[in-house]
């Protein structure tokens, strides 16, 4: 016999006129390598039809299924049930908007994330298909990678302070985008342009630093390293503007 | 009535609709993609693997070409594929992976000089040239001839996806997310759009567009163990189906991966025994070179699998609550090797099964993976039947995989498929004008409404969708899977045919207000019984053995009588699909013939029997 698990999840849909917020008790027993997915989907099937959140891979890959999990924002699908205590509670992530229940829309916020860092390769040549590849560094394909690994979850942007006070704050992962891009030959911005979308407290002068960002990230993405980078960088580029302004 | 109108309507935003959606801006007409979840989480970013193209530029690849890859691709379809779709396919495969490097994908490059590989278990070495530093390298693949798999560590699908996504962001093309087409729109000649459904709010939309691509992705969640995501349920094949006119082609060849894990059925990539990694039995033994002495462990995935059935059944998996299964090991690739170019492997590992690829064994089972059949095509993509309707990607059979798709293809197959169909599409626009009935439009979404009404009311029944559909999964599960027989077969097609009548009588047990999950499914359940349906009786009647397809009761590949594509479309009353078939290929390059792996047992064109 496994423990009995009590779930203590939110509830509340916008589109339904007669919902208002409150919180709904399931009980059922824990299995063997139990996942929230696999309790969830229970849950749906056998006690109540309506509960909305979202899974999609199913496999920690795609990013879909991050909820506040006993007080952590996570990836529910890759969060066992054994490694939590038996009273169990799911919010949805906070900052992004509530679509119902468990379900956010983190749809539309990384993609106003991805046109306000310009997430695209920036180059003023064009594509030659006749043409062989140009030539990368092994070392620095798989440097690039690792930052690339971030699947848009929205855990850091949940779980920093930040984030949750002011709404134009862009968030670690937008900062850990424009450092990939920043390290990428291929990409022609220069530092200034860089500059331009993440040197002000909208970007990395509004981190306070804190690494909620990193402790809940879970891909593991280096993002401390990299905001200290960007923070060290785009520092100097602030002294360089000051200077350039009491000179002329 | 919301109604939005376009040039292109892309119902699906995964690397095909993405890749279409980006030829077509570019060309200067607008596109909106849809799709049920935000595009970069399709089911095309769990892709782990690799790309498949010739470069020819790492050493154990060096004098690839389009030929070789061509020739592996015609034996991994068992001769199933459209051969004129394969060679167009092969001849762009390079283009479409250094277009993608050029806009920003990171893949791994040549580092020159000795290293180690393993085959087999054993160790070898290979140097790599200082000339070719830098270039795009790649790793093998099961049933390939040559390295030609390009990659991304075990990410390459998500490198892809977000480097497509990316260009979409940069074009401004408009996406609309957890938003689900649920029926075509047309008049039995022309598709002018689709109805959708807002995830967000529950609402119906009218989408008119002149054209419209289906580009929804595999549709394996119709079983019940599955390497697909949850949403590949198969919406665009059952829209299609319900026009009464578009077929599906081939829906009885469907690939089962031979290393899903046990219990979950995630998947862990092939890339593991492309590096070299192998497959163990209860005394922890390898026995894949003892049915394929050539290509072992690495030969297609329709042999892995069955070979791994069969050892299975002479009792020599390993037993577990969750049944039988096997090892993979990967452990002599060493650390280092699976936390640079294995990480997604290792990180599924670590979570989901508690296991330690380093030290320790994968626990691993065949499960559902890639449906080669789909929405059928001409080479140009245009789907079969309705103007104005094309399909790419997996939803598509445009058919270069035939009855088995080799690993590493599917993904070529999205981005060079998109490039070609895209192409075709801009060409059709701009020979286009758009006339819209507007009766036609309202009676399509009047109907849709009156469905879901009548599922909330309970007007039609009050059978219960997610028993419906475990049952379903089952069925397909235990009767329609690696091996197959007629009895088993029959008994499918029976008890599909009692679900599916019992599908015409859903009700909500909600209130189905708002983005209701239970409505989201009752609105596929039907189509996804035909889908099932159209799987199990194209199994039924296909007699012979081919790829995927492995028949207990009729062993050999008939090339005399079965050298063809089945054509299924659903008439509406019915309670089977109706088959039709259509040769194979019309231009044949590569003869049939021996696939160098496998069981040699083949009925040749003439009737002679060889291997028997
Ligand atoms: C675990 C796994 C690993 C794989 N690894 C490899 C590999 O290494 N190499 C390789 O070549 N292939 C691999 N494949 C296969 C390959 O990834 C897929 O075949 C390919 O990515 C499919 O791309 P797609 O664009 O056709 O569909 P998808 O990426 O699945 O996209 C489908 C899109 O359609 C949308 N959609 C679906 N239904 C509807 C609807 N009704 N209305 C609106 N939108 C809808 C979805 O939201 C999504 O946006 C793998 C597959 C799996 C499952
Ligand atoms: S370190 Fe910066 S980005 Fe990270 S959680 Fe703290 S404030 Fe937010
Ligand atoms: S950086 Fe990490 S936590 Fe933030 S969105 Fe990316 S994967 Fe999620
Ligand atoms: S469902 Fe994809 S990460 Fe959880």
């Amino acid at each position: 016999m496994g423990r009995e698990l009590t779930f203590h999840i939110f509830r509340y849909d916008p589109e339904d006129p007669d919902s208002i917020p409150h919180t709904d008790i399931f009980i059922m027993e824990e299995k063997e390598n139990m996942t929230l997915f696999i309790a969830l989907t229970q849950i749906r099937e056998e006690q109540d039809p309506s509960l909305q959140f979202d899974f999609c891979c199913r496999a920690g890959i795609c990013g879909s299924c991050a909820m506040v999990i006993n007080g952590r924002p996570g990836l529910a699908c890759k969060t066992l049930t054994r490694e939590l205590p038996k009273e169990i509670t799911l919010m949805p992530l906070p900052v992004f908007k509530l679509i119902a229940d468990l379900s956010v829309d983190t749809g539309a916020w990384f993609r106003a994330m991805n046109e306000k860092v310009g997430s695209w390769i920036h180059t003023s040549k064009k594509f030659d298909p006749s043409a062989r590849e140009e030539r990368m560094d092994n070392a620095l394909a798989e440097e690039i990678y690792e930052l690339e690994r971030c699947v848009e979850c929205g855990c850091c942007v949940a779980a920093c302070g930040t984030a949750n006070m002011r709404e134009d704050f862009v968030g670690a992962v937008a900062m850990n985008r424009i450092a990939r891009f920043m390290m990428d030959p291929r990409d022609e911005r220069t530092e200034d342009e860089y500059f331009e979308v993440i040197g002000t407290d909208e970007g990395i002068f509004g981190c306070m630093g804190l690494l909620a960002c990193e402790d809940v990230c879970p891909k593991n993405i280096p993002l401390q390293d990299q905001l200290g980078i960007l923070r060290r960088k785009m520092g100097w580029n602030t002294v360089k503007h000051l200077f350039r302004f009491g000179s002329s | 009535m919301e109604t939005v109108w376009t040039d292109l309507l892309c119902i699906g935003a995964g690397l095909a609709g993405e890749r279409v959606a980006i030829e077509v801006s570019t060309a200067g007409f607008q596109s909106i993609c849809l799709s049920i979840v935000p595009p970069r989480r399709s089911h095309s970013s769990a892709a782990q693997g690799g790309m498949q193209a010739s470069l020819g530029n790492c050493c154990m690849g060096e004098a690839d070409c389009p030929d070789t890859h061509f020739q592996d691709t015609v034996k991994g379809s068992d001769w199933g594929c459209d051969q004129e779709v394969a060679r167009l396919f092969v001849e762009t495969a390079p283009e479409a992976v250094r277009e993608m490097a050029f806009w920003g994908i990171p893949w791994n490059r040549i580092v020159p000089g000795k290293s180690v590989y393993f085959k087999g278990g054993k160790p070898y070495e290979k140097t790599e040239s200082e000339e070719n530093e830098g270039l795009i390298t790649a790793r093998g693949f099961g049933g390939t001839a040559k390295w030609r798999a390009c990659y991304t560590s075990d990410g390459t699908g998500h490198t892809l996806l977000y480097t497509m996504d990316n260009k979409v962001v940069e074009l401004g093309v408009t996406v609309h997310d957890r938003t689900e087409a649920i029926s075509l729109i047309h008049d039995g000649e022309t598709c002018i759009g689709a109805v959708a459904r807002c995830l967000k709010t529950g609402r119906l939309r009218a989408y008119l567009a002149r054209a419209t691509l289906i580009a929804t992705g595999g549709y394996g969640k119709i079983y019940r163990e599955s390497t697909n995501a949850v949403i590949n349920e198969g919406g665009g094949a059952l829209i299609a189906l319900d026009t009464e006119i578009v077929p599906i082609g081939n829906p009885e060849a469907v690939q089962f991966h031979p290393t899903g894990i046990v219990p979950t059925n995630i998947l862990v990539t092939e890339g593991c025994r492309g590096d070299g990694g192998t497959l163990l039995d209860v005394n922890e033994e390898r026995f894949m070179h003892e049915y394929e002495p050539e290509k072992a462990e690495l030969a297609s995935r329709d042999v892995v699998s069955r070979w791994m059935i069969h050892h299975i059944r002479r009792g020599l998996g390993v037993k577990s609550d969750h049944g039988d299964h096997l090892w993979l090991d990967i452990r002599h690739l060493g650390a280092e090797h699976i936390k640079t170019k294995l990480r997604e492997v290792e990180e599924i590992c670590n979570n989901f099964l508690g296991v330690d690829p380093i030290t320790q064994l994968i626990p691993v089972r065949p499960a559902q993976h890639y449906s080669m059949g789909g929405v059928r095509t001409d080479k140009d993509g245009a789907a079969y039947g309705l103007k104005g309707l094309f399909a790419a990607g997996e939803a598509a059979c445009w058919d270069l995989h035939g009855f088995n798709r080799l690993g590493g293809n599917s993904l070529a197959e999205t981005v060079v498929a998109g490039k070609i169909v895209g192409k075709k599409i801009v060409a059709f626009l701009q020979g286009s004008e758009s006339k819209y009935d507007t009766a036609l439009i309202k009676g399509a979404v009047i109907k849709n409404q009156e469905r879901i009404d009548g599922m909330i009311s309970g007007r039609a029944g009050h059978e219960n969708v997610f028993e419906i559909r475990n049952a379903m999964q089952d069925v397909l599960m235990e009767r329609v899977g690696i091996f197959r027989n007629g009895k088993d077969l029959q008994k499918a097609v029976d008890s599909l045919q009692g679900l599916h009548e019992k599908s015409r009588r859903v009700g909500l047990r909600s209130n189905g207000r708002g983005a209701n999950p239970e409505l989201s499914l009752a609105l596929k359940i039907q189509g996804m019984v035909r889908l099932a349906l159209c799987v199990a009786y194209a199994a039924l009647k296909r007699t012979e053995s081919r790829g995927c397809h492995a028949r207990e009761d009729f062993e050999a590949r008939n090339d005399r009588d079965w050298l063809n594509r089945t054509l299924a479309t659903w008439r509406e009353g019915s309670d089977l699909p109706t088959l039709n078939y259509e040769a194979a290929s019309k231009v044949v390059e590569l003869a049939p013939g021996d696939r160098g792996y496998g069981v040699c047992k083949i009925i040749s064109c003439d009737g002679e029997i060889i291997g028997a």
